[in-house]
């Protein structure tokens, strides 16, 4: 609480400060070297710094229209202020940083630590990090600033199977190193972890998602045993970045006051992410692949499955680059994004057959970025979405228009 | 050179397929339109007013809401949510189907103390779940559609009992009786209700054991998902009285969600195929205890109120003969009795089974002629003609029933 008032203090006044004089604002450049890779996503934004202060301020908003039809019913038209996220970091000295990145959702109703760590630096290869931590699962986990991306919506694997915006409290060390064209960097933490809702919760299926509600994780772990977390990733200057990355633990209260009162169960994630862009056409691919297992106990509902499967693929094409309407180096991009998620992947004990609970869905956009830090999209979406038993599925297309902005 | 002219044709090719792909999916219908009503069950019956549709809608959202153990799920339990077992408001999967034991004659369940009636067979993490106990007999319940039950509440008990004929003074060698019991305290019996021995008439599920739709749903609550009310304060589970874990007043929105769904709308009505199939019907004798028509008396929902409708079952008890008796039974039905389903909606199980038909109590039967012809008993008579009309009749007849 007293973080959250002394935060919104700072924000004001430097807010204040600007309306004086915005030219006391100093553009941080943003690493231009293209040598960034997911890892860095976090350092790896516009900030502004004020005079020579050695903190630095950030942040992005975005807001959008939208109008969407499922099997004939509509909710009519909405406007969605979906997010507005500060970024603060400063350098406390040479080889000691500090980061961290505050989520305001739902008009202010949901605020959010998303991230606050403190990078110690030893050596490129060693670094050390520690404090609340965004767990390196896939590749949208850590780079999902709005602003980065041609669609209105997150990743349905990276919000609905995956939690997208993972973190918790932990420790743990990163480093990276160069070579010719050839880049690669490895993180491993130890984290705060899953917890019972995950199979018990209102979703009525295995839901990752649900673990991000309780707030007690940043404190405790439900298990008492941390999650486990790790990545690899390889970056080559023309094929792209490849990860391959690791995350899991126990994740069930098994035991509470030295009683034991529940046998071990994990949860176990793997992913895969991939992201180039073709040289000479300047197309974009972003693509991303999970796996979940979950032990659920057999006695439980077949709602909840064992296994999880799901991703994305975005595919981005400028096709106009240049100075348009007064702005010098603006884009115009068509994209597609093609996305997956099955729930429950495996089969009903009393008939064999498939059980279902899967989605797929379509969505070409439109994109204009006049600047760097700003993109306008349009959107639409085009929905299939069957229940656990494979009945007539869900049907839904929706229309988005909105921007995403550092600023 | 010619590299910059395959690039130029890259981006052509790419921009292309961007249009191809937006024409294939403006095709497929850009905003989806509704599903036509009659191939859906869900969905009101006509004429409600503005406050009853508010009363639907806050009993559709607790019959799709889902329970955990925070909100008093289990701690054994069978499903978690009503939807989980009536998807669509269709019937259900047997993946839903539940397990229910100890009482092997028309005087009383013998394993009460032991876990009766309804076996619990999932539980919260850490539990384990009931087990059927040595020596119970019991029966598999796959799930009812839920639609049209409105209507089917509110027929009068002297409508129920006029279709009985106990002892088949017209010797067709169909009876049919109703289920007598006495209903729990909760209840408030029907105005015109009809009463033998201070035991009720009652009509809904398979052994026709509830009395009405608040009766079904209380049960509902405590057997299939351990939700304790003050209608019913027993947990399944200790078997003791609890705490409420659910609003009375949830309990009657879901009712009256209930009570408003629509009846099963049914199709191609102008079909020939169709009406000789219709014709076959009544001619072999289905509609005997399959009734075609039936109506309301007065109910408070005007749309209820003395209405005429189709559902095709007479809410009586057969005798459906040995291939049908699993050995359990409920109130003073005998255990190869069962309560004639509706079949309207019948043709539209499918969209509700995962595109699979799962017919007659327990989901024995894979298509709608499997289900006739395990019919046995006082239904004998109707499925030896069923099997003496030639194979086009038998497909009308199909058609028909596929179209309600
Ligand atoms: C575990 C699966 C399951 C759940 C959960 C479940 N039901 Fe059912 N339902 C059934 C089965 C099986 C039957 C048939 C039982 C019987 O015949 O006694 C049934 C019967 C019914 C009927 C009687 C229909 C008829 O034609 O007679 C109604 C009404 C009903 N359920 C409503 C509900 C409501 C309301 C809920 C939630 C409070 C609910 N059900 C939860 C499986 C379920
Ligand atoms: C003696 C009364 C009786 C007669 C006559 C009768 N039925 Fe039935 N029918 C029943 C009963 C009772 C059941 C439920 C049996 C069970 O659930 O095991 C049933 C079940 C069915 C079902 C399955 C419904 C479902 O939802 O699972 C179909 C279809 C059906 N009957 C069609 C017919 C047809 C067609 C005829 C004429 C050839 C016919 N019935 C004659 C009493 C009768």
């Amino acid at each position: 609480m007293i973080y959250r008032f002394l935060f919104v203090y700072l924000f004001i006044s430097l807010a204040s400060q600007a309306q004086v004089d915005s030219t006391l604002f100093r553009r941080v450049p943003k690493d231009t070297t293209k040598n960034a890779m997911n890892m860095d996503a976090v350092y790896n934004r516009p900030f502004l710094a004020l005079g020579k202060s050695p903190v630095a301020i950030g942040g992005y908003l975005e807001s959008n229209w939208q109008y969407g039809v499922t099997d004939g019913i509509t909710e009519g038209h909405q406007f969605q202020a979906r997010r507005l996220t500060v970024f603060l970091a400063s350098k406390i000295n040479r080889r000691l940083k500090f980061l961290s990145e505050i989520e305001f959702e739902e008009g202010g109703r949901e605020i959010a630590i998303e991230f606050a760590s403190m990078d110690l630096e030893l050596h490129p290869l060693l670094n050390f990090r520690g404090g609340i931590v965004m767990n390196p699962i896939g590749a949208f986990n850590q780079n999902h600033d709005g602003p980065k991306w041609e669609f209105i919506d997150r990743p349905i694997s990276a919000t609905q199977m995956l939690p997208a915006t993972w973190s918790n409290t932990g420790f743990g060390i990163f480093g990276k190193t160069f070579h010719k064209s050839w880049m690669i960097g490895y993180e491993l933490y130890l984290t705060g972890n899953f917890d019972n809702s995950i199979i018990e919760n209102t979703e009525n299926k295995t839901f990752l998602p649900a673990a991000k509600r309780n707030p007690e994780r940043f404190e405790e772990i439900n298990s008492g045993l941390p999650l486990m977390n790790g990545k690899i990733a390889v970056r080559n200057r023309k094929a792209g970045e490849l990860g391959v990355s690791y995350m899991g633990g126990v994740y069930n209260k098994f035991q509470d006051d030295g009683l034991i009162i529940d046998s071990r169960r994990r949860v176990d994630v793997f992913a895969v992410d991939y992201n180039t862009t073709i040289p000479t056409i300047n197309t974009t691919i972003i693509a991303e692949w999970a796996w979940v297992f979950v032990q659920v106990p057999a006695t439980y509902t077949q709602q909840f499955g064992t296994k999880q499967y799901g991703g994305f693929i975005d595919i981005i094409q400028p096709i106009l680059s240049r100075s348009m309407l007064g702005w010098e180096k603006a884009t115009l991009n068509l994209a597609c994004r093609l996305e997956y998620v099955d729930w429950n992947v495996g089969t009903f004990t009393e008939t064999g057959d498939n059980i279902y609970e899967h989605l797929w869905s379509i969505a070409p956009a439109i994109s204009f970025r006049p600047n760097a830090q700003t993109v306008f999209r349009f959107n639409y979406r085009y929905q299939q979405q069957t229940d656990l038993l494979g009945n007539p599925p869900a049907l839904t297309g929706m229309f988005q228009l909105g921007f995403s902005t550092y600023f | 050179m010619y590299e910059k002219r395959i690039l130029k044709g890259m981006e052509k090719f790419l921009i292309s397929l961007f249009i191809v792909l937006c024409v294939v999916i403006s095709c497929k219908k850009i905003l989806p339109g509704a599903p036509e009503d009659a191939t859906v069950l869900d969905g009101t019956i006509d004429g409600l007013t503005m406050e009853e549709n508010q009363r639907f809608l806050k009993g559709d959202a607790a019959f799709t809401e889902v329970f955990t153990a925070e909100t008093g799920l289990g701690t054994t339990f069978v499903a978690t949510s009503c939807i989980s077992c009536h998807a669509g408001d269709g019937k259900g999967h047997p993946s839903t189907t539940l397990t229910r034991f100890g009482q092997p004659d028309e005087f009383g369940n013998i394993f009460m103390d032991q876990g009766g009636p309804q076996l619990q067979n999932r539980a919260l993490p850490g539990y384990m779940p009931e087990q059927i106990p040595a020596g119970a007999t019991f029966s598999k319940f796959t799930p009812p559609a839920n639609t049209g039950l409105g209507f089917l509440d509110f027929v009068s008990d002297a409508d129920i009992l006029a279709l009985s004929d106990p002892d088949d003074l017209n010797g067709d060698g169909i009876s049919g009786v109703p289920n007598w019991i006495v209903i729990p305290g909760y209840i408030t019996p029907r105005p015109d209700a009809i009463v033998q021995n201070g035991k009720h008439i009652c009509r809904f599920g398979k052994k026709g054991a509830a009395y009405n739709l608040l009766n079904q749903t209380v049960n509902a609550y405590n057997q299939d998902m351990g939700i304790t009310s003050t209608y019913n304060p027993v947990d399944v589970y200790t078997g003791q009285e609890i705490d409420p874990e659910i609003s009375n007043q949830k309990i009657q929105d879901v009712v009256f969600y209930l009570q408003t769904l629509k009846a099963p709308v049914a199709r191609n009505q102008e079909d020939s195929e169709v009406k000789q199939g219709k014709a076959l019907f009544a001619q072999i004798n289905c509609a005997a205890c399959h009734t075609p028509k039936l109506k309301t008396g007065f109910s408070p929902i005007k749309g209820l109120s003395y209405k005429e409708f189709s559902p095709y079952t007479d809410l009586l008890l057969h005798d459906m003969g040995p291939g049908l008796d699993d050995g359990y039974t409920e109130g003073s039905a005998k255990t190869y009795e069962w309560r004639t389903p509706a079949l309207w909606g019948l043709g539209l199980s499918q969209s509700s089974q995962g595109g699979k038909y799962y017919l007659m109590h327990d989901g024995r039967a894979h298509s709608i002629e499997e289900a006739i012809l395990m019919h046995g008993g006082e239904a004998s008579g109707s499925k030896a003609m069923y099997q003496a009309l030639s194979s086009g009749e038998k497909m009308a007849l199909i058609k028909f029933l596929e179209s309600l």
